[in-house]
């Protein structure tokens, strides 16, 4: 039986050290709402999406109430939008439609973000990923809760670099079209590199055509729990220290995979994976202080990350039935206070970034190469970085966020880097 | 047979046991087992309850008991086992 101290720890983590499960996503297939007509597809996609997620926000507050668990978001991720609207949208203005149907269904259900306006443009571009990526500025701007991800590439097929090359100049526009909101579109759209299919997180999730009907995929992160752990075990060798991170990312994973099998079983939906991504609430930087770098970007910080995300993945997998695929840890520059503060103290340069890159996502800014050189030459290093990733099975994202110019030392492109476990 | 654990946390007063039972006798659960323990200068009370025969709703008793919690200065939680089974038992 359950013993106080076993339950007074895990009240603990949910109290003190931020354990929660960031989201519970619900991936809906919507191939079946093609149609050639517009208005029909609309009618469609709204119905399918409020009848499968109507009750997909109350269940998660039920499940939170009934454990004792923050659930922080409910989110819904949908088939990538091109492939449905291939035959119905004429123009890019008619995506822009399409995308408001998504929101005002997003809005009827109360989920947070709705993930999957999307185009997969890998190898090549049909006339409909063309329109839709055009219309992402307009789209983000004119929806609140709709979240953009276009997959450019992948290990198989390389880089699509002419897809690159739009959208640079799409993701300047969301900025633009944007910037009395604090360019907000840009943290809406991600471009990346091997997406998994089954992404609980935003703003990269879409519901891959390899997967069921409807599928409860969800998210859990808890860097606050792992540091805390770390603390006890101080001064003590490396085996203890991968130990217990293993062990913690075990425990954490748990927690997910029960509020998954509970959604799963009230929704009738079957159970996808567990994604668990230590990410910024507060500060993984300073999970590596903790393993004992002075600061995240010294010597050892890379091979710190590694073994962070080695034994976080281990301590996953035999927690979890089924593990998705982003699962590591999750550092944007941008967010992260660690990071941030490493940054500020001048520890961490962006040649230690790129080689963070290659163990999982960190941020690379790129405002200071943005005042000094031009453009083209700005987006050969992101191809430089894109290829050398690649060939590491890494995927990627860059995002363009005005948010982030208020950040201290000013951020203007990040290049976001996600590893891809599979 | 669900079980529910409802733990008991805060600065130890004269009472707070009896307080907590009575609302649960009055609300017909059952409790199966109590331990306690002082962590930290901090009063650790954990009972395992059946919360089968209890005419309200999980969530009602829940409330009910943290609005009882802040009566007395101590901080009640009412949550399903299964979270502390599934985090510390393969």
């Amino acid at each position: 039986m359950i013993n106080l101290f076993e339950v007074v720890e895990t009240n603990k983590m949910i109290e003190q050290e931020n354990l929660d499960v960031r989201t519970i996503t619900m991936g809906i297939n919507l191939l079946d709402c093609a149609d050639s007509d517009l208005s029909v597809v609309k009618k469609k996609i709204y119905d399918k999406i409020t009848t499968l997620a109507k009750d997909l926000v109350s269940t998660g507050e039920e499940i939170s109430k009934e454990f004792g668990i923050p659930i922080v978001n409910k989110r819904i991720s949908i088939t990538p939008i091109s492939l449905v609207g291939g035959s119905c949208c004429k123009t890019s203005d008619d995506y822009v439609e399409l995308a408001k149907t998504l929101d005002e269904a997003a809005k009827k259900v109360g989920v947070n973000f709705l993930g999957g306006y999307s185009a997969i443009v890998s190898k090549g571009m049909t006339r409909s990923d063309e329109l839709l990526i055009r219309s992402i500025p307009k789209a983000l701007a004119q929806t609140e809760r709709i979240c953009s991800s276009i997959n450019v590439g992948s290990t198989k097929t390389g880089i699509n670099m002419d897809a690159v090359k739009l959208l640079g100049e799409i993701v300047k526009e969301t900025a633009e079209y944007t910037k009395e909101n604090d360019s907000l579109g840009c943290a809406k759209l991600v471009v990346l590199c091997n997406a998994p299919d089954d992404n609980p997180f935003m703003a990269g999730a879409f519901h891959g055509v390899s997967e069921d009907d409807a599928i409860i995929n969800v998210g859990v992160s808890g860097p606050g729990v792992v540091k805390y752990a770390l603390e006890q075990v101080r001064g003590q060798n490396f085996e203890v220290l991968c130990e217990t991170i293993k062990k913690t990312a075990f425990k954490i994973t748990r927690v997910g995979q029960l509020v998954a099998q509970e959604a799963s079983k009230r929704l009738n939906v079957p159970f996808g994976i567990i994604d668990l991504s230590l990410a910024p609430t507060p500060a993984v930087g300073e999970i590596l202080e903790e393993i004992g770098l002075d600061r995240a970007g010294a010597p050892g910080t890379t091979a710190a990350l590694a073994m962070l995300n080695d034994q976080v993945k281990k301590g996953g997998v035999m927690a979890s039935s089924y593990v998705g695929g982003l699962s590591g840890a999750f550092i944007p520059v941008s967010e992260d206070q660690g990071m941030i503060d490493a940054v500020v103290a001048g520890a961490l340069t962006i040649e230690k970034l790129e080689a963070m890159t290659c163990v999982c996502s960190v941020g690379l800014p790129f405002r200071e190469i943005l005042r000094q050189r031009p453009f083209p030459e700005l987006l050969q290093m992101k191809q430089q970085s894109a290829w050398s990733i690649r060939r590491q099975r890494q995927f990627v994202l860059f995002r363009l966020s005005e948010k982030v110019w208020a950040k201290p030392w000013n951020l203007a492109v990040c290049l976001d880097m996600h590893q891809s476990c599979r | 047979m669900k079980k529910t654990i409802i733990t008991v946390v805060g600065k130890d007063t004269v009472g707070i046991i009896a307080k907590v039972c009575t609302y649960l006798a009055e609300n017909e659960v059952n409790i199966l087992d109590i331990s306690q323990t002082i962590v930290q200068d901090y009063f650790n009370m954990m009972m395992i309850v059946d919360m089968n025969k209890a005419q309200k709703p999980f969530d009602v008793i829940s409330t009910e008991l943290a609005e009882l919690g802040e009566k007395i200065g101590v901080i009640i939680k009412c949550q399903h086992e299964d979270i502390f089974d599934m985090m510390h038992r393969i």
